[in-house]
């Protein structure tokens, strides 16, 4: 679930709360959008991405909340990690979207499960 | 309300995911107006929006083989070829447009790899390529009941606009409805805009479901997160609590079967040790998610076992939906049309998931036929606007004064009939019934009147219990397994049944098996 919003980050543009599909924010006249109904919230993450300033966090517990200590949370490298990695925005152009490489991913384990099967057949694990 | 507005246009699309926004393309290539409304923001919303989509991408020349293959592995019937062949050949068709919208991969040969892409640039392409053609976007605005004209034709539909807290009424000559499946809110990822409300909608004109006993899959994930991607999984060795490897794989036919069956055991543990090195260092540009919640849970996949848990997947890689009764996806009620995962899709995965790559196949093109059938709707017969429409919404509309139960306590009631592994998974006779009878009491009460004022949340527990009602109940009348429905008291496939199996009803429930409703 979405735990905070740096308000010393958040410049106000409303973008998440536009953008989130479970409608879980409020937005607050020139302020940081307010948290109304984190019950909703699905962690999709999606606020992220479209939070050009890192100001937001979601966690990845989707029944339950965890504590989020705000100076760790600065210094831990995880605000904007799921941006960057997604190549958006400024990132664009230093990380490639690989997303065409999961096909092969899938083939690769299904020849290591048969080479394992087979392997577990001849008694050889 | 009083300050309710109205709007007309040529097409209505309810539901702004992957089906949706190529309807919306579609009609707009068409030169029709279209209005594109969803309950949450066209891009994010829906369950491609956060995945990955793969399509079923194949070349003229091999498509008899690839669907000889897929008749293979699925045995069970159900599906057409003929369907198979219009949704790849769309899917050839279409896919290459969005050039310039998506960084398609360009391969070593020079040519361009178009099959699969990541849900976020996906769906944020789409939604581009939308408004370059004019559609009018309506985000935070769902539908809440569709209107008919006095003769029975679809007009259009009722919007909650959520943040603007204003009620709106669009008309339009034809309403195409990728409202998507539902999971039931069970934790899938992306899937909790999805509560069966276009299949509530569709059934208040009339219309008619089939396949809804396919709707017993589940997907793994880290236990306490919704990161229901599979392809990191395809290396994984699970382990009971005692540390004992169980000999479940991936690649095996209901292998969230066996791993369900021993999570109602005890709890159950993942590893992902053997996941080559290569694609540990891509993991992040792959799919970006998967390694973000695994940072912030603290866990590492590859050293240590992590607990896992399984999701529902419902009716979203499940397989039914709304009856489909036409080539461009007519439901039967004049003007109205399905695509999508709220529209069945047994015509083209029969009776096992078409996720993977024909669910996305199967979006883009119903989308783009019944774009283009509306389309054309809206020149031959006109929008139609200056008749008077009425309202079909018949529960989930307040009535508080004599409210028995509130949304949130309706969807808890279906979540404790339709998530657990043992009464959808393990399905017998007896255990449906019951369910059955406890849904029917959740819909009774929901019909005497709902606490609360929250429109969109009183119709999604509606639509919810519906939907519930004709998943349970066409699963008790299939008496046989076959494909994805499995029941442990008829575990043999029954040639009798082998036929799409049709249900319906709001207050009374039916179920009609396709092939007699031909002999009748
Ligand atoms: C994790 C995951 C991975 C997948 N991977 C693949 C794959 O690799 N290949 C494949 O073929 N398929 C895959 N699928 C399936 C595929 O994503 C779906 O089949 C596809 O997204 C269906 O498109 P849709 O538009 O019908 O539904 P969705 O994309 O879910 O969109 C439905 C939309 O309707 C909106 N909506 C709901 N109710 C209302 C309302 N009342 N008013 C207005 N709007 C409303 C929602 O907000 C949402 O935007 C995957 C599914 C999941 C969950
Ligand atoms: S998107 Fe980021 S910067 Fe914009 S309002 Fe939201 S939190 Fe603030
Ligand atoms: S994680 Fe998703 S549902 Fe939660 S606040 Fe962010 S966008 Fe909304």
């Amino acid at each position: 679930m979405i735990e905070v919003i740096l308000s010393d980050r958040c410049n106000a543009c409303g973008l998440c709360v536009k953008a989130c599909p479970m409608n879980v924010l409020d937005q607050v006249f020139n302020g940081t959008p307010e948290i109304a109904r984190r019950e909703d919230c699905q962690s999709c993450f999606m606020c992220e991405l479209y939070c050009k300033e890192d100001a937001i966090y979601v966690a990845p517990d989707c029944d339950r909340r965890v504590a989020v200590d705000e100076r760790q949370l600065r210094a831990s490298g995880l605000l904007g990690q799921f941006r960057r990695d997604s190549g958006w925005d400024e990132w664009a152009d230093t990380h490639e979207n690989k997303h065409h490489l999961m096909e092969q991913v899938f083939a690769r384990a299904a020849v290591a499960q048969a080479a394992f099967k087979h392997a577990v057949d001849e008694g050889k694990t | 309300m009083n300050d309710r507005e109205t709007l007309s246009t040529d097409v209505l699309v309810i539901g702004g995911g992957l089906a949706g926004t190529w309807a919306a393309i579609a009609a707009a290539r068409k030169g029709a107006a279209v209005v594109l409304a969803d309950k949450g923001y066209c891009g994010t919303s829906g369950v491609a929006a956060t995945s990955g989509p793969g399509h079923w991408w194949v070349a003229p020349e091999q498509r008899e083989a690839a669907i000889d293959k897929r008749e293979a592995l699925s045995r069970f019937g159900l599906a057409e070829r003929k369907w198979m062949h219009r949704i790849m050949a769309e899917t050839w068709e279409q896919l290459p447009t969005l050039e310039g919208y998506y960084g398609f991969h360009s391969e070593a040969d020079g040519s361009k790899y178009y099959r699969g892409l990541r849900g976020p640039e996906y769906l944020r392409a789409l939604r581009r390529q939308c408004v370059d053609l004019g559609v009018r976007i309506l985000d935070q605005s769902p539908a809440v009941e569709l209107l008919r004209h006095t003769d029975g034709a679809v007009a259009g539909a009722r919007l909650y606009q959520r943040q603007a807290h204003r009620q709106l009424e669009v008309r339009a000559a034809g309403v195409i409805l990728a409202t998507g499946g539902t999971t039931f809110l069970s934790g899938l990822l992306g899937s909790h805009t999805n509560t069966g409300d276009g299949h509530l909608m569709a059934a208040e004109l009339g219309a008619a479901f089939s396949g809804m006993e396919f709707s017993s899959l589940y997907c793994v994930a880290q236990a306490h997160t919704s990161i229901t991607r599979t392809m990191i999984y395809t290396f994984a060795d699970y382990f009971d609590a005692d540390g004992r490897e169980l000999d479940i794989s991936f690649f095996e036919p209901h292998m969230d079967r066996r791993l369900a069956a021993e999570l109602l055991k005890g709890p159950v543990y993942c590893s992902l040790r053997r996941v080559p090195e290569d694609i540990r260092r891509d993991l992040a540009s792959i799919s970006p998610n998967v390694p973000v919640s695994f940072a912030r849970r603290g866990t590492d996949p590859y050293r240590e076992r992590f607990e896992i848990t399984l999701h529902a997947e419902g009716t979203i890689r499940g397989i039914g939906g709304i009856c489909i009764v036409g080539a461009q996806c007519e439901t039967g009620v004049p003007g109205l049309y399905a695509t999508g995962d709220v529209a069945t899709r047994e015509r083209v995965a029969g009776a096992i998931s078409g996720g993977g790559a024909i669910n996305a196949a199967w979006a883009l093109s119903s989308g783009c036929w019944s774009g283009r059938a509306v389309a054309q709707l809206a020149k031959t017969q006109g929008r139609r606007d200056r008749e008077p429409v009425h309202g079909s919404a018949r529960s989930g509309l307040g009535g508080a004064g004599r409210a028995q139960i509130s949304a949130h306590e309706a969807v808890a009631a279906v979540q404790a009939e339709i998530l657990p592994y043992d009464k959808n998974i393990f399905r017998t006779g007896p255990k449906l019934r019951d369910s059955l009878d406890q849904l029917e009491r959740t819909w009774t009460a929901l019909g005497a009147g709902i606490a609360g004022p929250d429109i969109q949340k009183n119709r999604e527990a509606a639509a919810l219990t519906a939907t519930a009602r004709w998943c349970y109940r066409a699963a008790l009348d299939r008496e046989e397994s076959r494909g994805q429905q499995q029941r442990v008291d008829f575990p043999e496939t029954n040639p009798a049944f082998a036929s799409r199996l049709l249900v319906g009803g709001l207050e009374q429930l039916w179920t009609r098996l396709e092939k007699e409703a031909v002999h009748d």
